[in-house]
């Protein structure tokens, strides 16, 4: 009876509840983003004048901007240090490093506007080596907001890249690397000939893991910063629902949100190709 | 050998230091605005106890691992069918269904909120707990049917083969064979998304009003607007929201870091 078409009992509970809690309202955010809508009354198609805005408009440009630094902070540290300690440590790094990925953002997000506040442990250590001058609020200051936000982020996912390197590296066959030394490489020459191609796969995962991470920044910058001061934190997650929920300007915020998506798209189609 | 051994304690201490900031925080007396990383001269360990009948952090923590309880084993069941079903028994369009979930994985949920938001409460059930778990076991499934499919994809052929030449159908094989070998991909599963259900934020902030009937970190964020001065009850409070996926974590955390590995090499 079933035959060829078996399997589609299987995947169709999951796919109804996928289609109609996720496939229908990113078709709808789609379709929003070509109107000017309160939510509630009616609506006035205004075609891509979201999009121009999105695009023009100073508020709106700045947290596109801000998510592309985020993506940076938030890849560079991790895959780099994770590199070089999946490098330096053969038996990798110690488990300590995966709490973040449990502690709730939110908690953490907390735990680091206690430790960054004027009176936090960063500035008494800083004051503490005579460093008098360079304390500050540091989430509160707009010139250092926002590279809080990036240390942030980079604590959290630093983990997660370093077992993931790690697992890598252990997965390489060791003749590659008696072979180089045989060559007469050195540990630089070793790791570029022999780990970092050796890993390729796992350090474009890592990118895009922290990528994605970055560009919907949620959590971390609703409980430290909200986007401020000054909007000097906004990033697109925040502003999507600000815009929607608290403006009441769904087809702004759809357009961004739009927006949004094919940023991440854009970033992790060509790492995933890559790292292939 | 040894600089590498001094990066790792240096790492290890600059991962713990902020959970120690917030332990330290925790016990200064509450209402006041305490230095940094100092031990109190007279600890309030009564701040924990205050956090919990005062800012209902017991309901809160009640409330979140009843979401957990009923995202978990839903996105479980939902997507072990799915994932058998595209692994093992391709039909035509599978591939373009693997591809719609493949997608999901990279989606960020401010795509969706906005009409989910409006879903939600046309079918009446914001402020409430299955308003909160629906989308939430959605959201999920990205991830539970292609980590299921890659499990069933790499399972041996050879049992099923045997017991299909014994006359079992499709179900039967499912459900004799493959199931009870789907144990250890099941189980690192749950312990991902009880993580990240627990400790998700946006859905609950947006359709849940209550803080009360939110995720533990959906509480903690109505907390943090309610008491955002009173940094030390904060603090406790979001120890006890962190405790009960930090504690069994560290129990479990060679399972959780092969699952964080298997994780990323599925995506």
């Amino acid at each position: 009876m079933a035959g060829r078409w078996a399997g589609w009992l299987f995947v169709l509970p999951a796919l109804a509840v996928y289609g109609v809690f996720v496939l229908r309202p990113l078709a709808l955010t789609a379709q929003y983003s070509l109107y000017r809508w309160d939510g509630v009354g009616p609506s006035t198609w205004v075609g891509w004048d979201n999009y121009a805005a999105v695009f023009t408009d100073p508020d709106l440009v700045a947290p596109l901007a801000h998510a592309l630094l985020l993506v940076v902070a938030f890849a560079a540290g991790p895959v780099l240090l994770g590199l070089a300690l999946a490098a330096a440590v053969r038996p990798g790094p110690s488990l300590v490093l995966l709490l973040p990925q449990a502690v709730p953002p939110i908690a953490a997000g907390l735990a680091w506007s206690v430790l960054l506040s004027s009176t936090g442990a960063v500035n008494r250590s800083l004051e503490a080596v005579g460093l008098h001058g360079v304390a500050r609020t540091w989430l509160g200051d707009s010139s250092t907001a926002l590279a809080a936000v990036g240390v942030i982020g980079a604590w959290a996912l630093l983990g997660t890249c370093a077992l993931l390197l790690s697992a890598g590296v252990r997965r390489l066959d060791p003749a590659l690397y008696e072979a180089a030394r045989l060559d007469g490489a050195g540990r630089w020459r070793e790791f570029r000939a022999v780990t970092l191609p050796g890993v390729r796969r796992e350090v474009g995962v890592c990118v895009v893991i922290t990528s994605v991470a970055a560009l919907s920044s949620f959590d971390v910058v609703y409980v430290t910063t909200l986007g401020g001061p000054g909007g000097a934190t906004s990033v697109p997650a925040l502003e999507v629902f600000h815009l929607a929920f608290t403006e009441r300007q769904v087809g702004l915020a759809s357009a961004l949100a739009v927006v949004l998506v094919v940023l991440v798209l854009a970033v992790v189609a060509p790492v995933l190709r890559w790292s292939r | 050998m040894r600089a590498g051994l001094l990066v790792r304690v240096g790492l290890a201490v600059v991962t713990v230091l902020p959970l120690a900031e917030l332990f330290v925080t925790a016990l200064h007396p509450p209402g006041t605005y305490p230095p940094g990383l100092t031990w109190p001269d007279d600890p309030h360990w009564s701040n924990f106890a205050l956090a919990f009948r005062t800012a209902l952090v017991d309901r809160a923590l009640l409330s979140g691992l009843v979401v957990v309880l009923a995202v978990v084993p839903a996105v479980l069941v939902l997507s072990t069918a799915a994932g058998y079903g595209l692994a093992r028994l391709p039909f035509p369009g599978s591939r373009a269904v693997l591809g719609l979930f493949v997608v999901g994985l990279v989606l960020p949920r401010e795509a969706i909120v906005v009409p989910l938001y409006q879903l939600v409460r046309d079918l009446g059930l914001l402020d409430t707990t299955a308003g909160l778990v629906l989308p939430l076991v959605a959201v999920h499934l990205p991830f539970g049917v292609v980590w299921m499919r890659t499990h069933f994809a790499s399972a041996d052929a050879e049992p099923a083969e045997c017991a299909r030449v014994d006359g079992a159908g499709p179900w039967a094989v499912f459900r004799h064979v493959h199931l009870p070998l789907a144990g250890d991909a099941l189980r690192s599963s749950a312990l991902l998304l009880s993580v990240w259900t627990w400790n998700h934020l946006l859905f609950a902030l947006v359709l849940v009003d209550d803080p009360l009937r939110r995720t533990a970190a959906g509480a903690l964020g109505a907390f943090q607007g309610r008491w955002g001065t009173d940094v030390p009850l904060l603090c406790a409070g979001a120890l006890l929201i962190t405790a009960p996926v930090v504690v069994p974590l560290v129990l479990l955390r060679r399972r959780f870091a092969d699952a964080l590995v298997e994780w990323a090499s599925v995506r």
